[in-house]
């Protein structure tokens, strides 16, 4: 008995675990698709819609993108943040987006914006992941 | 195309997106989803007041 039980749950964990990996990976590289995947279209658009939305928005503040660096934390910190937004942030790197206008104070929004951008869009790939393992509908 | 909003503006889209994303990954039925998603950006939006009265009257405080 305790075999069979343990076999089911092995063998259920396995079958899981291909989308727990693969959900929150693109969930991270493309934001909301995570959710799309698993078919939930309203969460996976909006949540899309959101994270597009803060990090256009604040590439159009004239926001900061942050680059790898082993300097200021909070420049560490930064870059982290951006990193979140996956495909978004290799985008705007390679396009030279965001250099960021330090005379501006709308810019150091726009900054954060792009931060926080990245930070939801983590937040929306833990809950693809928690889709994917049946933690929640 | 450059933006630039005011503090209140840009406080009000930040507010909008963020409680957005809170709601939908913070709760698991649509109902709950949609309640918390307003609770958030009512409390956004009080804080941002709150902050801005504060730092107005600290302002004042200190100015006079």
């Amino acid at each position: 008995m305790a075999n069979a039980n343990t076999e089911a749950l092995d063998s259920s964990s396995g079958a899981l675990s291909g989308l727990a990996v693969f959900a929150p990976v693109i969930g991270w590289l493309i934001p909301g698709a995570g959710h799309l995947i698993q078919k939930k279209w309203l969460r996976g658009a909006l949540l899309m819609i959101s994270v597009l939305s803060m990090f256009i928005l604040g590439i159009m503040m004239e926001g900061k993108v942050y680059s790898m660096n082993f300097g200021d934390v909070l420049d560490v910190l930064g870059f982290i943040g951006d990193l979140g937004s996956g495909i978004l942030y290799f985008a705007a790197r390679t396009l030279h987006w965001g250099r960021g206008a330090i005379n501006i104070a709308t810019a150091d929004y726009g900054t954060k914006f792009i931060i926080v951008a990245g930070l939801l869009n983590v937040i929306s790939a833990v809950d693809a992941y928690h889709i994917a393992i049946g933690k929640k509908s | 195309m450059i933006l630039h909003p005011s503090h209140f503006t840009a406080a009000m889209i930040f507010s909008f997106f963020a409680s957005l994303v809170f709601g939908i990954t913070q709760k698991n039925t649509q109902r709950e989803m949609v309640r918390y998603g307003v609770y958030c950006f009512a409390m956004f939006l009080l804080g941002t007041f709150v902050a801005g009265w504060a730092m107005a009257l600290l302002r004042h405080w200190a100015t006079s």
